[in-house]
């Protein structure tokens, strides 16, 4: 019997970011590597040689715990690296520096705008691997290695599986990349990789009929004051999506996973325990590994670094350091400015944009309202990049100040365009409106071509059919 | 009057200030000495002699009177230098030169020291004997048919047969300490920080120190004055100053010594003359006005099995880079006991057993550094032997487990992560050198030097040299 609608999916996330330190996590060099000359920011630590050993970016972990305060999580007062071991060719030492059961950060929270909250597991600090480089060489397939991003410090966020549709997602990871970007320590794009993500997806029964099939498990990590159920059934399988790097991909990927997912459990299967690669091109996602085949990576504490300790002077450091966030603009923005949330949403898209907009607020005080700025900007009227917000106001100022003088000057440039072309006035009189082009065109050149074309159109409309004429 | 590549460093270091002679003779020395005698020891897997010799010859024309200017010194082939082959004793590596130096090579440069050569070892510092080399075994300069010990063989037996003045080396669980005492020479384990290991081929990366050889207690405190101290690219080294080791070699009251015997440490199985060796150090120092008195360490008989699990899953993590893409070897170029350790170690810190034996070893080496912690509030020294037995027979030990027992007596203060000083305490009937272990608290290197000196002022074993 074939049942439609009668699962709902349970999303969770893994996004990695790449911060955007000036040197890399575990070695002085240069942390950039996007267009640069394959293996040239690369240094005797980074390439893993014999005896070199790794010694932590502070500014890396400041970075890494400031991202853990952004989402509401809780800073580990100890924590240690651990290594993570297998093989690839990018991998240089054959183990990523990474964090096992002791992540910097744990237990955060990020609120969606209709007030429903995704649990955040942990964040935690690691290093990014090098990359594989497909490449014909005299007409050989060759595969280099290009180990300049060896090393770049990466922060990998976990997310509870507390999604229930694509939409949240898409709402939470645009969210969070707003918040990466005001926090200044990544670009996060997707594109260029700055940002990646994998989804963690299965679908769930919403009346479980076989009870043995499906883990019982209380959501007491989802700080979800608007659900209904205290307990949902995760389902015994997961499906880990990876290779998807668009916000547009997720919203595909997760659409064709559900799909395919609801006509494998409609047969009454369960879908296989599995890595699955998104494939832009066909738009599918296909298998890559299997649960059998998952590599034991062998975590144990990187015996290289110290286990760390920070105390609350430490953390007052970091939180020092966290910024106004978009979601508390956001509201702001809403409730002190009476913005529409397209405005906001866009105003709150680029930091800089968004400090402009703050410092234009305070310039302008009183006189010059937030909306008319947030409007200017949103309609791109200006290149802000270009005009400081002080210069913004002081020419917003000016032209108010203009426009109260030509109010009266433009009616009486109008009246005298008036007066002096009876002939033409009669023309219309009798019918032929398309003259009024002709006194637009006479008030414009009077003024210099200060006058607003529209508004010159009214006054004339207004006055040629004044009685007096 | 002597070879010069007989001289210690302070005897050297004196000529050289009052140019008696010049750093190219002693260089020549030492050169001539490998020529003629390498063949048979196999101590050497790369001798630098043009590079030593344009080094020598550019000190000798502007000295500046550094610490170990103009002194040859020999390396294990662990310790990366810049353009000249480091192996590790593995084919593996056979054609690895490094583009660096490790900090250690930079600072023995720095205090003028010559890199005469890289010394022979058990691949990977894995081993007891210098036979587990992929280059062939290092031979024992006071009897060719033995073992000089490991893993650090090829520094031992190059020290110890003259043909460098110093040799620098690795201990693990007991790599300098045992060839020391195998070789009639002073080495040194320090304390766990306390000399950066960056730039040294890691083994197990919690246990790994870079000690050295000397043929006197004095040039080991001379030469760790130079290699001690933090280093920004090791994590591992603490801010703990670095005494004037020197300044202290000669201040020792020693009627405020107290020394602790470990009863764990005069077992069964010892050899008779071991024990009474070391039993008869220790009743000199006790004439002498030290206090002595026996302690125990409980946890002593765990340290070879919680030593063999830490150190092998270290390895098997370390040893993942040469995965033959880079470096131009295939993984099948490690030898059976690198094979063996990789094999051992990834056991262990698989799911599911990683609780069983990676966790369980590393709670045990917390109880065997509180042994260590509570006896160290009642002595200051600690003497035990090195070795249960003198150096033994080449391709005596063929079974894995029986090489191992070899460590016994050494790897619990590697565990600890404690300085222990090897110092020669007399000869065996068939004259194999006989050493005794120092064991001292953290950072306490120092204490070792003036009880090592003080008993070698009065022995002077380091006199005796081997007749090759």
């Amino acid at each position: 019997m074939k049942q439609i609608n009668s699962y709902f999916p349970i999303i969770g996330l893994e996004i990695h970011v790449e911060l955007k330190t000036t040197s890399k996590m575990f070695c002085g060099c240069d942390a950039h590597h996007f267009r640069v000359e394959p293996n040239t920011h690369t240094c005797p630590v980074c390439l893993g040689l014999p005896g070199a050993l790794p010694v932590p970016n502070r500014k890396a972990i400041e970075w890494c715990q400031l991202i853990g305060l952004a989402l509401n999580c809780q800073l580990a007062k100890q924590s240690k690296f651990d290594r993570k071991n297998y093989f690839y060719p990018d991998l240089a030492k054959g183990y990523q520096i990474s964090q096992y059961d002791q992540p910097l950060c744990y237990k955060g929270s990020y609120e969606l705008l209709d007030g429903k909250k995704i649990g955040i597991t942990r964040v935690h600090m690691e290093e990014d691997t090098g990359k594989n480089v497909h490449k014909a060489i005299n007409g050989k397939k060759m595969t280099l290695v290009d180990f300049n991003r060896c090393g770049v410090p990466l922060v990998e966020i976990v997310t509870e599986p507390d999604f229930r549709n694509a939409e949240d997602v898409d709402e939470f990871l645009k969210g969070l990349q707003k918040i990466i970007r005001f926090l200044g320590v990544s670009d996060a794009d997707m594109e260029k990789g700055s940002m990646r993500l994998e989804v963690n997806l299965s679908l769930a029964k919403i009346h479980p009929e076989h009870e043995s099939e499906t883990l019982h498990v209380e959501e007491s990590l989802n700080h979800n004051d608007k659900s209904v159920n205290a307990k949902i059934n995760l389902p015994n399988y997961k499906v880990e999506v990876k290779n998807i790097n668009s916000f547009r991909y997720v919203q595909k990927a997760i659409a064709y996973e559900l799909k395919r997912q609801t006509e494998i459990l409609d047969k009454g299967e369960t879908p296989a325990q599995e890595t699955r690669g998104y494939q832009e091109d066909v738009n599918k996602t296909i298998s890559q590994r299997s649960k059998e085949g998952a590599a034991d990576y062998r975590y144990f504490p990187e015996p290289d670094i110290p286990p760390m300790e920070f105390t609350a002077k430490d953390f007052s450091k970091v939180k020092e350091q966290l910024p106004e966030l978009p979601q508390a603009k956001q509201k702001k923005y809403q409730k002190e400015y009476n913005l529409d949330l397209q405005t906001v949403s866009y105003l709150t898209d680029n930091p800089a944009l968004s400090d402009y907009f703050d410092n234009a607020v305070v310039a302008g005080s009183k006189i010059i309202k937030p909306s008319k700025i947030a409007n200017l900007l949103k309609n791109g009227k200006f290149d802000w990049q270009k005009v400081t917000p002080q210069q913004l106001i002081n020419d917003l100022t000016q032209t108010l100040n203009q426009k109260g003088m030509d109010e009266n000057e433009l009616e009486q440039i109008v009246q005298k365009v008036i007066t002096d072309n009876p002939d033409v006035v009669a023309k219309y009189k009798a019918g032929k409106i398309e003259v009024l082009g002709f006194f637009i065109g006479q008030v414009v050149k009077e003024t210099k071509g200060k006058a607003d074309a529209s508004k010159v159109k009214i006054l004339l409309t207004k006055l040629l059919q004044s009685p007096k004429l | 009057m002597t070879n010069l590549n007989q001289l210690t460093i302070k005897q050297a270091r004196e000529g050289l200030a009052k140019k008696e002679f010049s750093s190219v003779e002693i260089v020549n020395d030492c050169l001539n000495q490998i020529e003629k005698h390498d063949k048979q020891l196999n101590a050497f897997l790369t001798v630098a002699k043009n590079e030593a010799l344009a080094q020598a010859k550019q000190i000798d024309q502007d000295p500046q009177n550094l610490p170990l200017e103009g002194i040859p010194i020999a390396l294990k082939d662990l310790y990366s230098t810049k353009g000249i082959k480091t192996t590790a004793g593995s084919n593996v590596l056979s054609d690895y030169i490094p583009p660096y130096d490790a900090t250690v090579v930079t600072k023995l440069k720095s205090a003028g020291a010559i890199i005469i050569g890289k010394t022979n070892e058990d691949a990977w510092g894995h081993g007891a004997s210098g036979e587990n080399s992929d280059f062939g075994p290092t031979k024992n300069p006071w009897n060719l048919s033995k073992v000089s010990g490991g893993s650090s063989s090829g520094s031992a037996a190059a020290l110890a047969s003259d043909m460098c003045l110093a040799s620098g080396g690795t201990d693990t669980g007991g790599s300098i300490r045992l060839p020391a005492s195998f070789c009639n020479l002073v080495g040194l384990k320090p304390t766990y920080g306390r000399v950066s290991r960056y730039g040294i081929s890691a083994m197990a990366s919690s246990l790994d120190t870079i000690g050295h050889f000397t043929k006197t207690v004095y040039d080991n405190a001379l030469y760790l004055q130079v290699t001690a101290g933090k280093d920004p690219l090791d994590a591992t080294t603490p801010e703990v100053a670095v005494p004037q080791y020197l300044d202290e070699i000669n201040t020792l009251d020693l009627t405020k010594l107290r020394i602790g015997i470990p009863k764990e440490y005069f077992i069964k199985g010892i050899d008779l003359q071991v024990e009474s060796s070391v039993k008869e150090a220790i009743k000199f120092l006790l004439e002498q006005g030290a206090r002595v008195e026996e302690i125990s360490l409980p946890h002593t008989q765990d340290g070879i099995a919680v030593y063999y699990i830490v150190m092998s899953s270290e390895t098997s993590s370390n040893l993942g880079r040469y995965d033959g893409i880079r470096y131009g070897n295939k993984r099948d170029n490690f030898g059976n006991e690198a094979r063996r350790r990789i094999m051992l170690g990834t056991y262990s810190l698989s799911s599911g057993y990683y609780d069983a034996y990676y966790k369980k070893a590393m709670q045990v080496r917390t109880l065997i550094k509180q042994d260590f912690e509570k006896a160290f509030q009642k002595v200051d020294v600690i003497i035990t032997p090195v070795g249960a037995t003198p150096a033994f027979e080449l391709g005596a030990k063929q079974d894995p487990l029986q090489m191992y027992l070899s460590d016994i007596f050494t790897a619990p203060a590697s565990l600890a992560g404690l300085p222990a000083l090897s110092v020669p305490c007399g000869f065996t009937s068939s004259n194999l050198p006989i050493g005794m272990q120092l064991i001292g608290a953290q950072f306490n290197e120092s204490k070792l030097f003036q009880v090592g000196h003080f008993y070698e002022q009065a022995h002077e074993y380091y006199k005796h040299k081997p007749i090759i």
